[in-house]
């Protein structure tokens, strides 16, 4: 047993950490974060020449040909920087697609979700929420509803943009008729949708982690009655515990990502866990973290509202966390 | 990443399923504290007979050399089996491991053995009634005198002190020294008239614990492990091989109570209560949370040597989810599962403790803070 990355996952991971890390610093979310558009198209070409796309599909249509671990390692940095980016929403039609789309509409789409030229976009319309990116930018809208799924052509879609708190990144609505079925049948589409489930809490993983770090940094820092407010335990202890809260939903996630890889019979069950604890700790530890902050924390100057604008959509897509507990308690033995 | 055990690994787990297999006791006979207690003695003979005493142990001190991975495993193995702890717990745990890497030679020859067998029992004389979370503040006097030194104090909440041949004692043996300085560990022979151990009743009506008087009970020279003053140092191994110890079978016997609460839900027809499900499966997260961040901890720890301040976490966690799991057993139990004699109240009073019991909630969040978040100090 050895619960930790490996060689090449480290090297994912640091390059990752790097990279966002230049690219997606606060002032440059905060730029984009206020454009109407918030995806920028030079940035995305970056991303798809590191070839991350197509982190997870296989090499046969152009992806890099690794798994859930390696996107949830992804995701979770790009949810650190809290990244304008559509790339969950592509990474998750390219997951759909190559589950449960036939031959023909693989090797139609997935070259281009891969190499990050015809994005695609995933919604699940049966309980009508948003979509991440479906913008002008994508080519191809995977729909999940309770049949299955099928494929619409952007260009055939009716898009409503939404405008939702989290303008980090651009949601929609999306409606139209018809479509291409995928024939996968809904079993094998669900599954795809709980890979879909774990790349989305490793984001909140992510988002959950900066705001933790923000919260410790300004504890160490900021002085009150003569001292860190870091030192008093009403502080420190509420960092411990948003700590844990991080430390739980990771161990969740990585155990979820690997079931994905290599261990699908676990997957319902792990995905669901990861997701409700990833949901729970994303949202209490970034309003912790405002909190800890204090006044600059409730100003607009202060970044640490774009995490928790982040964390809040993010915990209710895909299902919120008590959906993903009721999903739970069914696995774990109350039927 | 692989969660899989290799080869290795799925054979150790193999091999020890199928001993207890045939060698479980069965469940514990009722009848009284001695009787239990025997038994217990009796299943850790068993356990020595078949070489599974002091897995953790080096193949030369008597042990099996496993790695932590197998010690995990074997954990998970005999919560799986609901098999009884091994009577000599402290002294596996705790005694041996503190011999092994601070003991003397002739410590090592005389004190391991017995230990594995179970013929001699260790207790821990930590805690004092001045002294729980600064525990570095205890009082209990050690005066060296010809030969060896006389202990003089009071010790409180020590395990098995009414069985125990030997108990893990820190004493101040330098009065003058700054408070984590002073203190020197010593093996106190209980056999001896200095010594009076009074049974600590405790909420759950039982006695799982003792107070010790010691006055001027005698320890010779050879009994000192660690060298004199180091008593701080050599106390801390034995804390860290307490919490490392913890983790995944903690989280497995969790996972036995959870299984059985759920049944008890069945039973009383509250299965489909949107309210007993939403706090069932945060129960079942948080165990599954804290049997993975186990796993991850000790894959680090084998990478790093030692075990780190996140076992803290552990601790957090299995408190708060045991506690929480009983408290909601006694809700869906009604009035039955209030009854003195039901399992479940027992459960119920004993979990207060869990949250106090090898450091307390407040001070492991303290530790978290310190030595994990590098938050500054209060003192």
């Amino acid at each position: 047993m050895n619960f930790d990355f490996n060689d090449e996952q480290r090297e994912i991971k640091s390059t990752a950490r790097d990279f966002l890390g230049s690219r997606f610093k606060a002032e440059t979310v905060r730029q984009l974060a206020e454009r109407e558009n918030p995806y920028d198209d030079a940035l995305w070409r970056q991303i798809s020449d590191l070839g991350w796309p197509g982190i997870a599909i296989a090499e046969e249509y152009g992806g890099l040909g690794l798994g859930v671990v390696e996107l949830v390692i992804l995701q979770e940095e790009l949810g650190y920087v809290c990244a304008p980016s559509p790339f969950i929403s592509n990474a998750v039609a390219g997951l759909v697609i190559e589950a449960a789309g036939s031959d023909e509409q693989r090797t139609r789409w997935l070259p281009g979700i891969a190499s990050g030229e015809a994005r695609g976009a995933a919604a699940m319309t049966a309980d009508e929420s948003p979509i991440v990116g479906a913008a002008a930018g994508s080519s191809v809208i995977v729909i999940n509803d309770h049949d299955g799924g099928h494929l619409l052509e952007t260009s055939a879609a009716t898009l409503e943009r939404l405008d939702l708190i989290d303008t980090t990144r651009a949601y929609f609505r999306v409606s139209g008729d018809g479509g291409d079925p995928l024939p996968g049948g809904p079993e094998i589409a669900m599954a795809a949708i709980d890979r879909a489930t774990v790349a989305l809490s490793a984001e909140l993983v992510g988002v959950a982690q900066r705001a933790l770090d923000m919260a410790v940094e300004y504890a160490k820092e900021r002085e009150q009655f003569g001292r860190p407010i870091g030192a008093y335990q009403a502080v420190s202890h509420r960092c411990a515990e948003m700590l844990w809260a991080v430390e739980e939903a990771r161990s969740l996630l990585y155990y979820a990502a690997w079931c994905a890889d290599a261990q699908p019979e676990t997957l319902p069950l792990a995905a669901s866990m990861s997701n409700a604890r990833a949901s729970d700790a994303a949202t209490s530890v970034t309003h912790n973290a405002i909190q800890v902050l204090g006044g600059i924390g409730f100003t607009w100057e202060h970044d640490v509202h774009f995490f928790l604008k982040r964390a809040r959509v993010v915990a209710q897509l895909l299902g919120s966390a008590g959906m993903h507990r009721g999903r739970v308690a069914e696995l774990a033995g109350l039927g | 990443m692989d969660l899989s055990l290799t080869p290795e690994e799925q054979a150790f787990r193999d091999e020890f399923r199928a001993w207890i297999e045939d060698n479980h006791p069965g469940p514990a006979p009722r009848g009284g504290d001695q009787i239990q207690y025997e038994f217990e003695r009796e299943w850790q003979r068993k356990l020595h007979a078949g070489g599974w005493a002091g897995v953790s142990w080096p193949k030369e001190y008597g042990g099996r050399g496993a790695t932590l991975i197998e010690q995990s495993i074997f954990g998970e193995e005999l919560a799986r089996a609901r098999a009884p702890r091994p009577a000599n717990v402290l002294g596996l745990v705790m005694g041996g491991p503190v011999v092994i890497a601070h003991g003397t030679e002739e410590q090592k020859e005389r004190y391991l053995e017995p230990i594995l067998s179970a013929e001699e029992i260790w207790c821990q004389g930590f805690s004092e009634p001045e002294s729980g979370s600064d525990l570095a503040s205890l009082k209990t006097k050690a005066v060296k005198e010809n030969g060896g030194w006389r202990i003089t104090g009071q010790k409180v909440w020590t395990t098995f002190a009414h069985e125990a041949k030997w108990c893990m004692l820190v004493a101040r043996s330098d009065q003058d020294a700054p408070k984590h300085k002073g203190l020197t560990y010593f093996l106190m022979d209980m056999d001896q008239d200095e010594v009076e151990v009074r049974p600590l009743r405790q909420i759950t009506g039982e006695a799982e614990f003792n107070e010790l008087f010691i006055e001027n009970a005698f320890v010779p020279d050879e009994n000192v492990v660690g060298g004199e003053g180091n008593g701080w140092m050599v106390a801390i191994t034995t804390l860290m091989n307490e919490r490392a110890g913890l983790g995944a079978s903690a989280a497995l016997g969790l996972s036995n109570s959870l299984d059985e609460l759920i049944d008890l839900a069945k039973e009383r027809g509250v299965a489909d209560d949107p309210i007993v499900r939403d706090r069932v499966a945060r129960l079942k997260i948080g165990i599954e949370g804290l049997r993975l961040g186990a796993l991850r901890a000790l894959t680090a720890t084998m990478k790093v040597g030692t075990p780190g301040p996140e076992g803290s976490i552990a601790k957090l966690q299995w408190s708060s989810t045991n506690q929480a799991l009983t408290e909601l057993a006694l809700e869906v139990g009604g009035t039955d599962t209030l009854a003195k004699d039901n399992l479940w109240a027992y459960r119920f009073l004993r979990s207060r403790a869990n949250s106090i019991e090898g450091g307390t909630s407040d001070v492991l969040k303290n530790i978290v803070a310190e030595r994990v978040l590098g938050l500054p100090k209060l003192r």
